[in-house]
């Protein structure tokens, strides 16, 4: 009796032992595997639809005083473009550099700094927060984005807004990078092309002359060095087809958390 | 100290048996019901992938702020980092509000079966995936919150709608009384036969409920501070916590405690009868110790 159960024991113990190391091991393969990401990705599209649904389509990002303002604002990812055209751009102080937006709208258009200056502004102080885990405070001041979208017109067809950049993402100067938003968060009253941090023009390393802020969203939604606006029904054929540069990494569309 | 004066009366009331043969013959006592079972190794999955997949998530950032933001002229509280020691050989560095401590093959930097060594906040096998992967890491842990808050939810819904939470996690007034008497038991790894076996003790119901309502959610919680979008629901509800890197903090600090609460939970397993025990999470039953024979 006494034996038997020791021995029930030793072999339920090597049992759970090894299915222990199976499942470890086996976390690595399924990571590895086609399907398995994919079944793990379900949770992003709940994510999609829950999170907008829980708290409102409207929803507002918590906005910060002054005194909250980080030091310095840490530039990550690209802080100097390694683009000939970007560097010329640069070298002149922007003065030359336009934003095309096309795409599906009705009157696809370039905007110089100075039109976009133009457009209806808002100043907030916001959290940035990376996927990495960490965050910054720092003074956007920017047009809002819904309002260039009525100057050019968006067409019923379109769904998402693709962001252009100036800078490459691999070293022989290809794969620049690129995001995208619906139009929900497009058209969100905190979403900015900013082209002010903390009341001075938008340094380099922070994405001069004019980059995204979507304050619902982590850091990399929020793309630097903007060079073109796209509106689009499907980014499925664009680049890796996932919507971003890290998207096409694997990494998630939807950010929200 | 439980009701011994009972035993026999008590013992009858459950089987058939008289308790000098009871080793041997005790018939099973149903101590688990079915929805507590499933739920409870569902728990076990999803919180053991939570916990590893979030060790990767922090690989990408180890370090830990108190208040809104990571840059806020107040260093990190934690950090684990690689780095080098006087004579130029690499060490695992741990830094806790402010002071360093060398935590090599611990903490910061690892030795391989092959002799090379890595930096890593964790050891691979702690995380999941094993090789430092965010993304991926991400996608794991967002599958499982899931099915981890779905199954709470399921939890709670059952444990008040069955009365598992009346009858069997709630202590009674009896039940607190006794309760430095519990911990002495305890610390004396004297557990609870007879009748009294078939109850969770004082000390069982109040970690139970802490662990139910205070820390789960807790970790939920800190969980949704840190989403952007989740920030937004009512404004600045993250400030109640110090702001989502404070939020951050406590998640992590959370998920340590919920680690400590699994490895007491499974020595208390171990030592007090482990096929017993596991057989009675995977089949409900369990066999009642026998009560000590004495006057």
């Amino acid at each position: 009796m006494a034996d038997r159960s020791g021995s029930r024991r030793r072999f339920l113990s090597r049992i759970a032992g090894a299915l222990g190391a199976a499942a470890l091991g086996g976390c690595e393969k399924l990571s590895e595997s086609a399907w398995f990401p994919k079944v793990l990705g379900s949770a992003e599209k709940l994510n999609r639809i829950v999170m907008p649904a829980v708290t409102g389509r409207k929803a507002m990002a918590q906005e910060f005083t002054d005194a909250d303002l980080s030091p310095t604002f840490r530039s990550n990812g690209t802080s100097q473009p390694a683009s000939d055209v970007y560097k010329a751009l640069a070298a002149d102080g922007f003065a030359d550099w336009k934003l095309e937006v096309g795409g599906l709208v009705e009157r696809p258009r370039t905007f110089t700094l100075e039109e976009i200056k133009a457009l209806p502004s808002r100043t907030q102080i916001t959290r940035h927060d990376c996927v990495e885990g960490w965050s910054a405070i720092g003074k956007w001041k920017g047009a809002r984005l819904s309002h260039l979208l009525d100057v050019v017109g968006v067409k019923p067809a379109a769904r998402y807004v693709v962001f252009h950049c100036a800078d490459p993402m691999e070293p022989d100067g290809t794969s620049p990078y690129y995001e995208s938003i619906d139009l929900d968060d497009a058209r969100h009253e905190q979403t900015l092309l900013a082209y002010e941090l903390n009341g001075a023009a938008l340094p380099v390393p922070n994405g001069a002359p004019l980059r995204l802020r979507v304050e619902r969203q982590l850091g990399y939604k929020m793309a630097k060095y903007l060079m073109r606006l796209e509106l689009v029904e499907s980014f499925e054929t664009i680049n890796g087809g996932s919507g971003g540069y890290w998207e096409d990494q694997g990494y998630q569309w939807y950010t929200g958390i | 100290m439980v009701s011994e004066a009972q035993v026999p009366s008590a013992d009858a009331a459950v089987g058939e048996t008289s308790p000098a043969v009871a080793t041997a013959t005790e018939p099973l006592f149903y101590r688990h019901r079915l929805p507590v079972r499933i739920m409870h190794w569902i728990n076990v999955v999803a919180i053991t992938l939570l916990f590893m997949s979030g060790l990767n998530i922090f690989e990408a950032h180890p370090a830990l702020y108190w208040g809104q933001s990571s840059y806020s002229q107040r260093p990190a509280w934690l950090q684990i980092y690689a780095d080098e020691n006087a004579n130029g050989e690499p060490i695992g560095v741990t830094q806790v509000f402010g002071r360093e401590f060398n935590t090599t093959g611990f903490l910061g930097l690892f030795h391989r079966g092959d002799g090379m060594v890595y930096s890593a906040a964790f050891p691979t096998w702690m995380t999941v995936p094993d090789s430092r992967w965010l993304s991926m890491a991400r996608s794991w842990h967002f599958f499982f919150a899931w099915i981890f808050v779905i199954n709470g939810l399921c939890y709670i819904a059952y444990t008040i709608a069955s009365r598992h939470l009346s009858r069997d996690l709630a202590p009674t007034r009896d039940d607190l009384r006794g309760i430095g008497g519990s911990i002495v038991d305890h610390l004396r790894f004297r557990h609870p036969k007879g009748e009294a076996a078939k109850r969770y003790n004082v000390l069982q119901k109040l970690t139970y409920l802490l662990v139910i309502f205070v820390l789960l959610p807790l970790v939920i919680l800190m969980g949704f501070a840190m989403s952007p979008r989740l920030d937004t629901l009512f404004t600045g509800w993250v400030d109640l916590f110090g702001g989502r890197q404070s939020a951050r903090s406590i998640h992590f600090i959370a998920a340590w405690l919920l680690v400590l609460f699994v490895l007491v939970h499974v020595f208390e397993v171990i030592i007090t009868g482990l096929w017993n025990n596991l057989r009675s999470m995977i089949t409900g039953r369990y066999r009642v110790p026998a009560e000590e024979v004495h006057g």
